[in-house]
Parts: C-alpha cells; structure tokens; sequence
C-alpha cells in the first residue's frame, strides 16, 4: 500500500504528531510505501531544529529525521503554514524541506490512501 | 480493496473533499483549509468542498473579523466558483443546529443530510478535513 500522510498538530502538544509517526513507523517497517508526510498548520513546528525537549521525554523532532534518514522519507513542511510560524529553510531539522501545498496534492493524488493526523 | 496503480501517461483525476468542522476565527484551521482549497483548484482534481459543524459558520453573511483584527476572508469564499469549485455542500443537521438556513449563507450551497454526506464521504478517494 502507498500512503500520503498529513500531520496537522504541532509537537508536544498534541497527540496527533506522536500517532502519525506511529503510524508511518509501522507502515515502514511492514514494508508499506510513504510517499510522502506532508506537515501543515501547526504541523509544521515538527520540522524546527530548534526543539529541545527534557532528556526524560521523547524527542519528535529528531525521532521523524531519524526516520526519514532510515527509510528516505519525504518529510516535506508547508512553506505558507511554515512562514506565519517562523519556520523556513534556516531552521529546519536535518531530513525536513520546505515545499508547497501542491505536494499534498500530488501525495494525495499519487497515494492508495491519504491519512490525516489531527482533531 | 485493492487498488491497481496506473501507470499510463494519462492524468489521474481523484475525488477530493475538504471538510470544514470549525468555526472561521478562534483557529487558523479554516483560513489554512481555504488556502489548501485554492491550490488544489490548480491540479484540476474533482474537488468537494463541506462544511460542518461550526464550519458552516465560515459562510455565514455579516461577519466583521476586523474589529479582532482578524482578516476577513469569507470573501474569498465567493471567489471559488472562479477556480472551478462548485461542488459545496452543507450539511443539514449541522446548519439547523446552530439556526441556519442557506439564506445566511454568503453562496450558494447543496444542503445534504447526515448519512447522505456521509455517503458522498464514503465516495472520496481522498477526505482532508480540520
């Protein structure tokens, strides 16, 4: 199966960032295609190299580069949502790009199923 | 079900739907799905548009954000037709919920039932929804 998944809840904050990567983990790890994970509105705080959660919690931020290094994810941040909300190229973490909305489009037209993280 | 990718040369048309579930301030998610709507328009996909919920609030006529210094974008709604998106729907229950009839409405809408949308959902190929 090829899934496009869109996560739309920052870090931290909401529990939709953690099952997406759940998800997307797992979906890898059966041998799953993603094509692509697509962060929006306040999903796009996941791509911020500058997060620095307690050393007692998980760490999301680097958790989604580290899966996106071990299995060549497209982790691609929403360049409008990301603007508004400072991220841009200089401050996102290693695996993270910046991309149009457009690529949620494409995902979801090139997917056998989209997934949407949030309320 | 399985799904059987395609490979020809041909450009894929899927059946997309945004739907609205909040209120158009208070949140960013109604401005962000609008601006998600508008660039979809571009990949000429069969694209549905719903509100539900305290979305159908999004629609509502006589709205003046700008005294939150919010931008009005409720406008913009009026514009869609002009990028080929005429598929709206708003559901029924959630438009008599809040006292609403299509004549508080900005544009013009096709009221559905719930289990009708949840019918036309069920026909998507892709659901994007906040």
């Amino acid at each position: 199966m090829k899934y496009a998944i869109l996560v739309n809840e920052g870090p931290f904050n909401h529990q939709a960032s953690d099952s997406a990567y759940q998800f997307a983990k797992s979906a890898l790890q059966k041998g799953h295609e993603v094509l692509r994970v697509f962060f929006y509105y306040d999903g796009v705080l996941n791509g911020t190299k500058h997060s620095a959660p307690q050393a007692d919690d998980r760490n999301i931020v680097k958790r989604w580069s580290e899966l996106g290094k071990d299995y060549h994810l497209d982790l691609a941040v929403c360049v409008a949502a990301g603007l508004r909300r400072g991220i841009t190229e200089e401050v996102v973490a290693p695996g993270f790009r910046i991309t149009g909305l457009g690529q949620l489009v494409e995902a979801g037209i090139d997917a056998d199923r989209t997934i949407v993280f949030g309320d | 079900m399985s799904v059987e990718s395609d490979n020809s040369a041909e450009p894929k048309v899927k059946r997309f739907m945004y739907v609205n579930r909040k209120a158009p301030h208070g949140t960013v998610y109604a401005l962000e799905v609008l601006e998600m709507v508008l660039i979809s328009a571009m990949f000429e996909q069969d694209v549905h548009l719903t509100f539900l919920d305290d979305g159908v609030f999004q629609i509502k006529k006589g709205q003046n954000p700008s005294v939150l210094e919010m931008k009005d974008f409720s406008k913009t709604y009026r514009a869609l037709d002009g990028y080929g998106i005429e598929k709206v729907f708003v559901e029924k229950e959630s438009m008599e919920e809040r006292g609403l009839s299509q004549d508080d409405l900005i544009i013009p809408v096709e009221i559905i039932g719930r289990e009708e949308l949840g019918a036309l959902m069920e026909s998507m190929d892709v659901v994007l929804s906040a």
